[in-house]
């Protein structure tokens, strides 16, 4: 397998090391493509199969039911709130974290990276135990009227812990490593802090800041477990479209339950064009590849 | 006095104060209190009585099947995302910028989704599972379909993880390696699976921590039997439903040390990739 | 079929029109909310009793409004309640349910069952089976779903109410086949027949919970396990549930069996006083469950498969459905919810107990 053809093939595609023979290249690619098509493609055309049996028209006249509306701005405005406040704070932290050291660090990052690891109904059950009726703030919201859980806020709490690391992690290794030796050339320049970070800063992230969001959006468009916990399932009201997918299909609702399930899923299918395409705006402009969150998030960068 | 120290050695930039008070106050407010809460409630237990009641036989049998399928479904993950991984590095073929970008597909697709999917799926009235049945394997509402749930969630972790490391793979030690008379076999087994092997722990590590603490795709496709098909967070809503709060909360505290204790081998083992490519 | 859309039709009219009147009379009265916390079959029922109570209220007071509702099972939706999901009404499967919110808060007072009539139930239901079309497995009574190869579906009595009636159900049947008379409970004569009996009891529903593939966690789950993923040969079900999913999952595909004997399932209705005390809806939370014993209500409850306690305002056609057989209460037999749960729910009761064996 090995021997004369694979050096014969390294020496002239360099890059590619010692090759397989074709035939075994072809069996791998086939390989892959079988086992992503019933991992992956199958549900997802499951989805659209499934909306589409009772036809178009009953496909298309799901989206006229009022809750469902009511689920679909529900979500928007939980998204709208959760994504820029993970912006907010992704900024601040990753500027705080990678333009200056300071003892705790890696306490800290650990900190912003918890929710990844957390169960999505262990994160909901904490905001029942701070906010709920028995909660640690309970009498006080009561007292006053307020209501945290069951109701929107408790939701886009919720989302906000889920997605909390997204944004943040994205920024944090490529700040590391991109340092602070151009801001402070501005500032040398006579820059003002918020010019140094709006004219220097923003525009060597925005590609990591937009995959971020990107990401952070599809989450929390789309956080079913600890939404779950806090909502309430109150029909039209606190039921966001995950949920509303739930509360159909348990209404024998099939067609629109797969109907709700199929807009998460054109979300999704949206979400993975638009990162291919910062990925690769990102990797034009950086000429570096900026890889995906995992990578992002989890391994350091290093500078090639 | 520290913070000092550490200005100075970073130089003149602005906004450290500002950004840090920021990011402590949010991580406070959003991670670290509630978190507490949960430990100061279950603390309320004691250590006793959150023992006993993590050592009952169902939850104990939640646990056995959420750790036990999580590292099925992660060393199966292993597998195939090494297969996933190596062909879309190694090799040219069409359509290979599509699938590439597919593989995040469980990433982005809501689990509450993927679950209704994958039941509709392998249901036994369903496309795969109306294949399966006839061959005595059910899927859907057993353990396999709780690690088939889990299977797909996790993909993304390891392939993700590991495409850079085979990126960054040295072409000429394989060239060496061959030129020295090694089978193609030997090379995999002797020089690239070592080489990669922290990003594979790494990533298949991360695969088991999702796994461990899925809920919307796996509710839909398990059996929900207690001691059975039940998975742990399962049980804490579970429990929470029957009134019995002090269980969920020891449960789920139980849960965090040990998302805790994987995150922190998650780093450690990073710490260990980043040396090594360092030292490469 | 006609007459009732004709009803309908004339109803919504009168409404509008009155809503017209009334608006350009003396300016309507503020729109109100009210949120009902119901379990999980009834879904359907509630959504046409509160269109119905939304054009009598509008007729009656000229005060639009709109009632939220939120469904689950029966458990997991009084937990909801006393984590402070803000019922105006709460609906459930069984007392039980109601009585733990009232134990765990003040938001109603501990007798809440004597303030409506017919321990605030204004309908009834019973546990049927649901089984394939031609009934494959010949299951004809309780003794036959433990013939071999069967497999039953039913959700979880920790969290679900109606998951708890059919244990009793099962339970209650057990003991009259061995007792043949239901009186001998309260026999001290007997008590060592009937201990004899409770143990049978014991063992059968052990037995049954091992043929049970999936637990759900409410009767939803369990009907869409059943009915959609094709799983067991045997739902055990609430009644009005069976009905519905003959009648919305495609008629012929399943069957209705009756049991010879099961249990009178009284779900009960209450206000929450403290939130509707809050939102200032008191009066019309009340006035929106005596709707449900209004005939009106009735006839609703009995065209979605509840049987009403007053009868005689159902359509006879509706009434007509529902199949004879003998019902027993879980007062006589377990001695009322609160020893039923301690005794067999609870943790480490002996639904924990069977099932930790049953592994």
């Amino acid at each position: 397998m090995a021997g004369a053809g694979g050096r014969h093939r390294a020496a002239s595609r360099p890059r590619q090391g010692v090759g397989e023979s074709a035939p075994v290249r072809r069996l791998l690619i086939a390989a892959t493509l079988l086992v992503l098509g019933c991992v992956l493609v199958l549900p997802l055309v499951t989805v659209f199969a499934e909306a589409l049996r009772g036809g178009l028209g009953a496909y298309l006249a799901s989206f006229r039911d009022p809750e469902a509306l009511a689920a679909i701005r529900l979500t928007l405005l939980v998204a709208a709130i959760a994504v820029p406040v993970n912006v907010f704070f992704g900024l601040s932290a990753s500027w705080a974290i990678a333009k200056f050291s300071f003892p705790g660090k890696r306490l800290l990052i650990t900190l912003i990276d918890l929710p990844y690891a957390v169960s999505p109904v262990v994160s909901g059950l904490v905001y029942i135990m701070i906010y709920g009726a028995n909660g640690v703030f309970g009498p006080w919201l009561a007292a006053h009227d307020l209501q945290v859980i069951f109701a929107v806020p408790g939701i886009v709490l919720a989302t906000i812990f889920v997605t909390f690391p997204f944004v943040a992690r994205e920024l944090i290794p490529l700040m590391e490593e991109q340092g602070t030796e151009e801001e402070q050339a501005a500032m040398t320049l006579g820059a003002s802090g918020w010019q140094t970070f709006r004219r220097v800063t923003l525009p060597n992230v925005r590609w990591a800041l937009l995959y971020g969001v990107i990401l952070c959006n599809a989450r929390a468009m789309g956080e079913f477990g600890a939404v779950s916990v806090v909502s309430g399932h109150i029909r039209g009201k606190t039921a966001t479209m995950p949920l509303q997918v739930e509360i159909l299909y348990n209404e024998y609702n099939y067609v629109a339950a797969f109907a709700v399930a199929s807009l998460l899923a054109m979300l999704a299918l949206v979400t993975l064009v638009a990162k291919a395409v910062v990925e690769r705006r990102a990797g034009a402009a950086a000429a570096q590849i900026t890889t995906t969150e995992i990578e992002t998030a989890l391994q350091p960068h290093e500078a090639s | 006095m520290k913070r000092g120290r550490t200005r100075r050695r970073v130089g003149v930039l602005p906004g450290f104060g500002p950004t840090l008070g920021i990011t402590v106050f949010m991580v406070s407010v959003v991670v670290v209190i509630p978190l507490m809460g949960l430990f100061v409630r279950s603390a309320g237990l004691g250590f006793g009585g959150v023992w006993e009641t993590v050592t009952t036989p169902r939850v104990l049998a939640a646990f056995r099947l959420s750790f036990g399928a999580s590292l099925i479904a992660a060393t199966i993950n292993a597998v195939i995302g090494f297969l996933v991984a190596w062909t879309l590095v190694r090799y040219e073929f069409p359509g290979k910028r599509v699938v590439d970008a597919l593989v995040d597909l469980p990433f982005a697709l809501p689990t509450a989704v993927s679950g209704i999917a994958l039941t509709a799926l392998f249901a036994p009235q369903g496309w795969v599972g109306r294949l399966l049945a006839p061959l005595g394997l059910p899927v859907a509402f057993t353990p396999l379909g709780v690690t088939v749930a889990l299977v797909f969630i996790g993909l993304p972790f390891v392939v993700r993880t590991l495409q850079p490391a085979l990126m960054d793979l040295d072409a000429e030690v394989e060239e060496a390696a061959a030129v020295l008379g090694a089978g193609r076999l030997q090379i995999l087994s002797k020089v690239i699976v070592p080489t990669v092997l922290p990003a594979l722990l790494t990533g298949t590590t991360l695969a088991f921590a999702r796994a461990v603490g899925e809920y919307g795709s796996v509710v839909f496709i398990s059996g929900n039997m207690p001691n059975k098909t039940e998975i742990v967070p399962l049980l804490i809503v579970a429990k929470l439903e029957q009134y019995d709060f002090a269980g969920a909360t020891a449960i789920g505290a139980v849960m965090l040390v040990l998302s805790f204790a994987i995150l922190l081998a998650v780093n450690l083992l990073q710490g260990w990739t980043g040396r090594y490519r360092e030292g490469n | 079929m006609k007459i009732r859309i004709l009803g309908i039709t004339a109803v919504l009219v009168l409404a509008v029109v009155a809503v017209l009147l009334s608006g350009a009379a003396r300016g309507a009265p503020k729109p109100v909310e009210l949120l009902n916390v119901s379990y999980d079959p009834t879904r359907e029922l509630y959504r046409d009793v509160n269109a119905a109570f939304a054009a009598h209220w509008l007729a009656k007071t000229g005060q639009a409004v709109t009632i939220n509702q939120s469904h689950g099972g029966a458990g997991k939706q009084a937990r909801a309640v006393i984590d402070g999901l803000q019922a105006d009404v709460v609906t459930l499967a069984l007392a039980y349910d109601i009585d733990a919110i009232a134990k765990h808060t003040s938001y109603l007072p501990a007798d809440w069952q004597q303030r409506l009539p017919h321990n605030s139930s204004p309908y009834s239901s019973t546990i049927v089976f649901l089984v394939r079309k031609g009934n494959p497995k010949q299951i004809r009574d309780w003794d036959d779903l433990l013939k071999p190869g069967v497999a039953i579906v039913t959700p979880n009595p920790k969290t679900s109410g109606g998951a708890r009636w059919n244990y009793l159900a099962a339970w209650a049947h057990v003991l009259r086949r061995e007792l043949g008379d239901l009186a001998k409970l309260h026999d001290p004569a007997a008590a060592a027949e009937v201990q004899a009996a409770q143990a049978a009891a014991q063992s059968f529903v052990a037995e049954l919970f091992k043929r049970v593939p999936v637990l759900d966690s409410g009767a939803r789950g369990s009907t869409n396990t059943f009915a959609r993923n094709g799983i067991g040969d045997v739902l055990l079900a609430w009644e009005n549930e069976a009905f519905l999913a003959v009648n919305e999952l495609g008629a012929g595909d399943f069957e209705i069996v009756v049991p010879s004997v099961s249990i009178l399932a009284e779900p009960p209705v209450t206000v929450v006083d403290h939130w509707a005390r809050q939102h200032g809806t008191l009066e019309i939370a009340q006035a929106y469950l005596e709707f449900l014993y209004s005939p009106q209500g009735q006839r609703l409850a009995a065209r979605h498969y509840y049987r009403p306690v007053s009868p005689e305002h159902a359509d006879a056609a509706d009434m007509a459905r529902f199949p004879a057989l003998t019902l027993i209460t879980v007062d006589d037999v377990f001695g009322g919810w609160q020893q039923a749960q301690r005794a067999h729910f609870d943790d480490g009761g002996i639904f924990d107990r069977i099932t930790a064996g049953g592994q």
